[in-house]
């Protein structure tokens, strides 16, 4: 057995930079003025913002202290349920730094951005062929924008068949921003529950499928780790009563290129670039949520669109159905170089990747078995749901476990959801954790649940070896702190 | 999470089996939800309230709870038109946590007849659905 990661050592303290430097430093040298003065109105001039004065050093030295303090999937694993924190390999990077995409200026016309417009053009297309849908969206700036366009194509479609529908129907096992998509295009979610397999039934759907139901949001794999096994039946179901299949891609890692979309019943499809299609997570970049969609909704995706003709792309707003535009000029397009360069790199090879993906989960899954309560016992995809059922008696929960893992050197899983599983830890190690770190991530939880036994106040204090301590959640959220006391600064950078 | 033994439940409230209670007092209906509701979700940091005057029935969704885990929501535990709402929670949420049954109310309901809390558990049977969740 390999040594935890999880360890002390010497952590330097840093400032916020408004309490740092001394007025007259600075870090740039600004280029000799080379045009006439010219006079602005008095009422754009002012004294400017209050930004502390730095040297290049201290600016250095504070992001990289700060740094230090931070876990990332560069510095550990980072299990999150149905959040795909998968590795990025390094030459993602590479490739969206080339001078040609890097120094694209977005007001470029489309001749002088061939290069850009082919790149996002075959993206297009590979991710049609991965998820076996039509037509492509790359527009939406991340998987809630995505979701919220799939809506919108929906309310869109049914719109222009002279329907007018109020509810739509959203699993409990569904992706937690659903309803909030579904509510904001002005259709009221109706919850439907999963059976003791832990999938929808058909005759759930069925029941809850009437004329008033705009279709359904399924997410799928849904966020128990299981494939929703009856999806073909469900789809059937919502068409004949002319209803659409919202598919949320946010599980889109367990069946890259394995599942196609299309074929299964699923009208539109968002998928997540910063998930799947391995680029940068949450604050590491912008996202991207790419549309998918089948032949009858392709007509009402935003626009620009890609248009190859006569062998040049440009971009084209000749889309009279169209939902409209969705984020300034056409996305986040350095996200798309990044999944771009992922594909490529992978090719047919993406298919294993998913396959490892729910190897990985399976073996933790059985690994950590009568440790940790199973709350469904069957073979998963890439992901797996545990409870504290076993703990609770010891007064331990969920969000101890979760808390005490970071001292052991891994980020938590996804803690408390899904909701359909009380004290729910959902764990999606992803294709790129070798053997040995799952087992170590075995052995970590087997520890803390013998701590939970004979150590319960370790637990109950973690995480202790952070620079940061347990932090007051309650507090946070009940007396926030929004705005900093500039003012308690004054003189201090005199 | 509390023992089963620890959780409260008075035996002047009626019980829904999503857990809201509803107390007649005079005229009015008091609602609010349970220890064991307050206990599963954890610090309660934000109530939605349900709208003054608005009328609601039996069942349905009238506001929400966020805690530090989940949201979850408030159900009707009988229908009726909303007299009150008790708004010091919007600035001490934690009164859901800390008084349930007292002081963390949520809402009052104009009584339209006794008749309405038949359909309600007593605490007996609640504690006996809990004994089943808890098993």
């Amino acid at each position: 057995m390999k040594e935890f990661a999880g360890s002390t050592g010497l952590v330097l303290n840093e400032p916020l930079l408004f309490e740092k430097g001394k007025k007259g430093r600075s870090a740039v040298s600004m280029v000799r003025r080379d045009v006439d003065y010219f006079p602005v109105s008095e009422e754009l001039t002012g004294a400017g913002p209050n930004f502390p004065d730095l040297c290049e050093v201290e600016v250095v030295r504070h992001y990289t202290r700060l740094s230090t303090w931070n876990f990332g999937v560069d510095t550990g694993m980072y299990p999150l349920g149905s959040c795909t924190m998968k590795y990025n390999p390094k030459t993602n990077e590479r490739q969206a730094c080339l001078p040609g995409f890097a120094g694209a200026h977005p007001l470029l016309p489309d001749e002088l951005a061939q290069g850009l417009l082919k790149m996002m053009f075959e993206l297009e297309r590979f991710l049609a062929e991965i998820t076996g849908m039509e037509a492509v969206c790359l527009q939406p700036a991340a998987g809630a924008q995505g979701e919220l366009a799939g809506m919108l194509l929906l309310h869109a479609y049914l719109k222009s068949k002279g329907r007018k529908c109020a509810k739509i129907i959203v699993p409990d096992t569904a992706h937690g921003t659903n309803p909030a998509s579904a509510s904001l295009c002005g259709f009221a979610p109706v919850t439907v529950g999963s059976n003791e397999r832990g999938v929808l039934s058909l005759e759930a759907v069925a029941a809850a499928m009437d004329e008033d139901c705009a279709g359904i949001m399924v997410t799928n794999p849904n966020t128990l780790g299981f494939f929703e096994e009856n999806i073909r039946g469900i789809a059937e179901i919502v068409h004949s009563r002319g209803g659409l299949v919202y598919a949320d891609g946010a599980n889109m890692n367990a069946v890259m290129g394995i599942v196609r979309m299309g074929e299964i019943g699923i009208d539109v499809l968002h998928l997540n670039l910063h998930k799947t299609f391995s680029t940068p997570h949450g604050g590491g970049g912008p996202g991207a949520g790419p549309l998918c969609v089948g032949k009858k909704l392709a007509p009402f995706l935003p626009i620009p669109r890609i248009a190859r003709e006569q062998g040049l792309f440009r971009l084209s707003s000749d889309f009279p159905l169209s939902i409209g535009k969705l984020h300034a000029f056409y996305g986040n397009v350095g996200i798309m170089i990044r999944a771009y360069s992922y594909i490529l790199s992978l090719g047919p090879e993406l298919k294993k990747a998913s396959r490892l993906a729910v190897l990985n989960a399976n073996y933790v899954k059985e690994r950590l078995r009568g440790i940790l309560h199973l709350a469904y016992d069957r073979a998963c995809m890439h992901e797996c749901v545990f409870s504290d059922k076993l703990q609770a008696p010891l007064k331990i929960s969920t969000l101890e476990i979760a808390k005490r893992l970071i001292d052991y050197g891994f980020h938590p899983p996804t803690i408390y959801f899904p909701l359909v599983v009380s004290g729910a830890l959902m764990i999606e190690p992803t294709e790129t954790e070798t053997k040995e770190e799952l087992d170590l991530f075995v052995e970590a939880i087997r520890q803390i649940v013998e701590e939970a036994g004979e150590k319960r106040e370790l637990l109950y204090s973690a995480p202790l070896r952070t620079k940061v301590r347990r932090l007051d959640e309650t507090g946070a959220a009940r007396n926030p702190r929004l705005t900093f006391p500039f003012n308690d600064l004054a003189g201090k950078n005199g | 999470m509390k023992e089963l033994s620890e959780l409260k439940a008075p035996g002047d409230v009626r019980y829904t089996k999503e857990h809201e209670w509803a107390r007649v007092e005079g005229d009015i209906i008091r609602i609010g939800v349970t220890d064991y509701a307050q206990d599963s979700l954890g610090d309660i940091v934000f109530v939605e309230l349900p709208q003054v005057g608005r009328k609601y029935a039996e069942g349905e969704e009238c506001g929400a709870l966020e805690s530090v885990k989940a949201v979850a929501e408030v159900y009707m535990p009988i229908g009726g038109e909303i007299a009150s709402v008790n708004s010091v929670l919007e600035g001490a949420p934690g009164l859901v946590n800390s008084a349930p049954y007292s002081d963390g109310w949520i809402a009052e309901v104009k009584a339209s007849g006794i008749a309405d809390m038949e359909g309600l558990m007593t605490c007996d049977e609640y504690i006996a659905m809990l004994k089943g969740h808890k098993q």
